[in-house]
């Protein structure tokens, strides 16, 4: 019942609403909007579904004007930007602040065309609106949806002052300039506060498109600058609210039992030894979920409590039969040669370049790998967390959620509450990686309100979070190659089998879809004249979802680890051979060769694939690692190289292994070509976290099932890497750029994988095709299966 | 059952059940939230806090153990080594997400109250406990070394 008509949100790799379209700027200062008086304000409206652009700026192409005053009362304030006559400038953020920095990114690009002074500017976090446009923060995209609409109305609104100054002294606007918070007149030297011009200019039209003129790129005062995070101050003081944080007049606490198989049921309940637990209130039943699993909770039992510990104390003394459903003979050992065995045989066509086949049986030498990776925990340090308050009338919830909109929107369908009756607080995200884009806790949240009546905050605990979560999804891969004489790759086959993230939101999808596909397999940039890109198809039977660059991780893993086996049996150097694969830099464009490439829902001719620009970070990396050095005995480098969330990375991870078959990673080096970069410091940040949680996942991490239910639990046996493990050297290169911007978040994860398992291969002879290398409880390589070097 | 807690130099009365670990005294009865929640079984550190100035895992201490110690948390803690961990943590921006960072704060102080000038392995010995998924770990450990500069 529940459910069944909400629209699949698009997501990463999906056709999404057009969402980088013109800055729609209104002066909504005589609405008394937000309650400023005498306050200047203007909303960034996102109608439409194209942007301008002026000369040099690295934005989208252009379209109708991006300044156009909202006709009517009927125009929703949207985005807004505020000058109060105090001086203070505040800005709201409708992207969620999860680690990436965004509250930061935005603050910088509206106040460096504004000309604030930074001291004076502050984020206001938006509520989950239809009317902020896309608000999904995911697919690694805040920066480059909003770049040129918040540089648009910045520059509108400093452009506003500037002619209020103008008006009061009876001025040329030409020779009115404004200056870190206040305008300055040229001639005389007299000075305004934007404070004190506020509510001038808030009588002001808003200026035409052709009348605003966007700084040049060495007029930029906080794009691309290193500037300090707008969120430690507070974190080092432990303030700042995280979902989990958040507090409700009046307030109890609940965890919730699962069935431990998704879709399974419950047989019976006795809760009497739990209604004995100190601080135990109740319990709620939830509704049990139909297919497909969308963003529904699990069912199962919510224990409420006074605190959190009473509500887990009586979880475990709830008395709970569990009954199977349709996935309860789900087990991973047997999954995976099921799938390995849908790799061997021939798949759907996604892509194809030439006669592959023909180009294999010619060749003078085939190769063929087989390459298995396991589904992954996102594990955020904060597990979801979520607080509901139910008035009878309105529903309010706050929670730590990546997409607040897709949030309220699940709550309306699932509730069956008018969505204006509904308001999410998107709190900060204490980490997210993906699993924070599905509100099934939030929901979880406000069905218990609605049912006890009153504010409830729901917790999942660690176990919670590993054993019910949407995973990433397994994976078996196969491909195969023919080489000529000369050792030059004349075919290339991949074929990939993996359960879709579809299947989450159709029942029995099955079959790969074009977005995923388009995460590492039907992208592949090599130039060899046979190329052919397979799927498999493969049901699912855990919830499949999004984690931190998703499919690419597989993919990526299998064709950078492949390249690097070519290499060797061409007896080749790894990164010259790479090099030649990827060919002379010209653009790719794999829609001409068969595919349906969504391309990060960019256009291809704004975000063409540069093979250049990959060859580029690689030639980077490679001689940042010192690449072809002399190394010491048990130690070894390895090369990958990745265009992701349009982005291109490549990454060089130096591995050292004793003869034991201990593994430590002396080193990394990274070089990465994001196009426009507004804060440097933060991109270098998430390049080492995007770079560690590759690493982590390809040396330990495993979430595996047995009879439909999954085995692990905690952070004993769902193992992540600690201090200890992180490289003493880690150097991150920016290449400097003046296109347009591209996504940071994600894309320093995919090439973390087969750097550093081809490293392994160059320091032991063992290859690694079976992740992960060591899982949670390996200690050590075993260097036995290694093969002479 | 009522007890008395000294909690950032401040006795507090907490009237919790018996053997509720001080984690969730803290968060739910005390609304201190500085001290976050990761893993429940002392895996993490992120609900680290300082028992008579060792560094101690929250969720797994009973809060009626503590009668009579000195429990300092993240928004009390104060001093030398605090102030230098929270210049240097500033400086180079450490926290991404934040979430693990009251613990790491926590237990970077208390590795620079003990020792003025750690190595590498003194940090990775000391920091290990506590998990960062953002992965701020090569951060942190500049970051420590700057703080012993500013000491």
């Amino acid at each position: 019942m529940f459910l069944e008509n909400i629209n699949v949100i698009p997501k990463q790799g999906e056709p999404a609403p057009s969402v980088s379209g013109p800055a729609v700027i209104s002066n909504l200062s005589r609405r008394g909007f937000v309650g400023l008086s005498g306050a200047l304000v203007l909303g960034v409206g996102l109608a439409g579904c194209s942007s301008g652009e002026e000369a040099e700026t690295p934005v989208a192409k252009a379209g109708p004007s991006p300044l156009t005053e909202v006709k009517g009362g009927d125009a929703t304030p949207s985005l807004w930007i505020s000058i109060a006559d105090t001086g203070a400038v505040a800005i709201t953020c409708h992207r969620s602040e999860m680690g990436q920095q965004v509250w930061t990114a935005m603050a910088q690009i509206v106040a460096d065309e504004l000309e604030a002074d930074w001291d004076d500017v502050e984020i206001v976090q938006a509520l989950g609106h239809p009317k902020y446009g896309d608000q999904n923060t995911d697919g690694s995209r805040s920066v480059r949806y909003n770049f040129h609409r918040l540089r648009v109305a910045g520059a509108a609104m400093r452009t506003m002052l500037e002619r209020a100054a103008a008006q009061q002294w009876n001025a040329n606007v030409a020779d009115c300039r404004a200056e870190l918070g206040e305008v300055l007149h040229t001639a005389s030297g007299q000075r305004a506060s934007y404070g004190e011009l506020a509510a001038a200019a808030s009588q002001l039209q808003v200026p035409a498109e052709d009348e605003i003129v966007l700084k040049t790129r060495d007029q930029w005062r906080y794009i691309n600058k290193e500037i300090p995070s707008r969120t430690v101050p507070k974190i080092i003081r432990g303030e700042g609210e995280f979902g989990i944080d958040v507090q409700r007049p009046n307030m109890v606490y609940a965890v919730v039992a699962r069935p431990p198989q998704v879709f399974g049921g419950i047989g019976t309940v006795d809760d009497s030894a739990a209604l004995e637990v100190p601080g135990v209130l109740q319990t709620v039943r939830l509704p049990d979920p139909a297919p497909p699993a969308l963003f529904q909770p699990l069912g199962g039992v919510a224990v409420i409590g006074t605190d959190t510990w009473a509500a887990i104390q009586g979880r475990n003394a709830l008395d709970v039969q569990w009954t199977d459903g349709p996935n309860a003979d789900y087990e991973s050992g047997a999954f995976e040669q099921a799938m390995m065995e849908t790799a061997r045989a021939e798949g759907a066509v996604r892509r194809n370049r030439g006669d592959t086949y023909a180009a294999l049986e010619a060749a003078e030498t085939r190769l063929a790998s087989e390459y298995y990776a396991p589904h992954l925990s996102q594990s955020p340090m904060e597990p979801p967390c979520a607080t509901a308050e139910w008035t009878g009338d309105t529903l309010e919830c706050w929670a730590c959620v990546q997409d607040p909109q897709t949030t309220r929107a699940t709550l309306a369908q699932l509730l069956g509450i008018e969505p204006d009756n509904i308001t999410v607080h998107a709190t900060w995200l204490g980490g997210a990686f993906g699993r924070k884009s599905k509100p099934d806790f939030v929901a979880e949240a406000a069905m218990i309100a609605r049912e006890i009546g009153r504010p409830v905050k729901v917790t999942w605990t660690r176990e919670d979070e590993v054993r019910h979560g949407y995973y990433h999804s397994v994976s078996a891969q196969r491909l195969e190659a023919g080489l000529d004489a000369d050792g030059n790759c004349t075919a290339f086959l991949h074929r990939t089998v993996f359960p879709p993230i579809g299947s989450t939101f159709a029942p029995g999808l099955a079959t790969p879809t074009d977005g995923e596909m388009g995460l590492g397999a039907t992208d592949t940039p090599f130039a060899t004249p046979n190329l052919r890109v397979e799927s498999g198809d493969a049901e699912a039977h855990l919830r499949i979802g999004w984690l931190r660059s998703v499919s690419n991780i597989y993919h990526v893993f299998a064709v950078q680890s492949f390249a690097a086996e070519l290499a060797v049996a061409a007896g080749r150097d790894q990164k010259d051979y790479l090099l030649e694969l990827i060919g002379e830099p010209r653009t790719l464009d794999p829609n001409a060769e068969g595919a349906t490439y969504p391309n990060y829902d960019a256009s291809i001719e704004e975000y063409p694939i540069e093979t250049g620009r990959l060859s580029n970070v690689l030639n980077i990396a490679a001689d940042m690692a010192g690449w072809g050095r002399d190394m010491p005995e048990g130690h070894g480098i390895g090369l990958a190289v990745h265009r992701s969330f349009l982005s291109y990375v490549a990454t060089a991870v130096e591995v050292a292994v004793d003869a034991d078959g201990n593994l430590t990673i002396p080193g990394v080096w990274l070089a990465v070509d994001a196009g426009t970069v507004v804060n440097p410091r933060h991109v270098r940040a998430q390049m080492e976290g995007g770079v560690i949680y590759g690493l982590s996942n390809a040396l330990y991490g495993e979430i595996s099932a047995r009879d439909g239910a999954v085995i692990q639990d905690n952070f004993p046996n769902w193992r992540v890497m600690r201090m200890e493990e992180a490289p003493r050297a880690f150097e991150v290169e920016i290449v400097e750029s003046n296109t347009a911007p591209a996504g940071v978040g994600e894309p320093g994860t995919p090439p973390a994988a087969p750097a550093l398992t081809n490293a392994i291969y160059n320091a032991t002879g063992l290859r690694i095709r079976r992740l992960p290398i060591l899982g949670p409880n390996g200690r050590r390589l075993s260097l036995g299966d290694a093969q002479e070097t | 059952m009522a007890v008395t807690l000294n909690i950032n130099g401040e006795d507090k009365q907490v009237d919790a059940a018996e053997g509720t670990p001080l984690l969730w005294v803290l968060r739910d009865h005390l609304q201190m939230t500085g001290t976050k929640f990761g893993c429940g079984v002392a895996q993490c550190g992120a609900c680290t806090v300082h028992v008579d100035g060792f560094p101690t895992r929250a969720c797994v201490t009973p809060h009626d153990a503590l009668e009579g110690a000195a429990i300092t948390t993240i928004e009390g803690k104060e001093g030398a080594a605090a102030d230098a961990i929270r210049s240097a943590w500033e400086a180079a921006d450490v926290p991404q997400c934040g979430y693990c960072q009251s613990g790491q704060i926590m237990a970077a102080v208390a590795l620079l109250e003990e020792n003025a000038s750690p190595s590498d392995d003194d940090i990775d010995n000391a920091m290990s406990g506590n998990i960062c998924r953002c992965a701020t770990y090569m951060s942190i450990r500049r970051a420590i070394k700057d703080a012993a500069t500013r000491l």
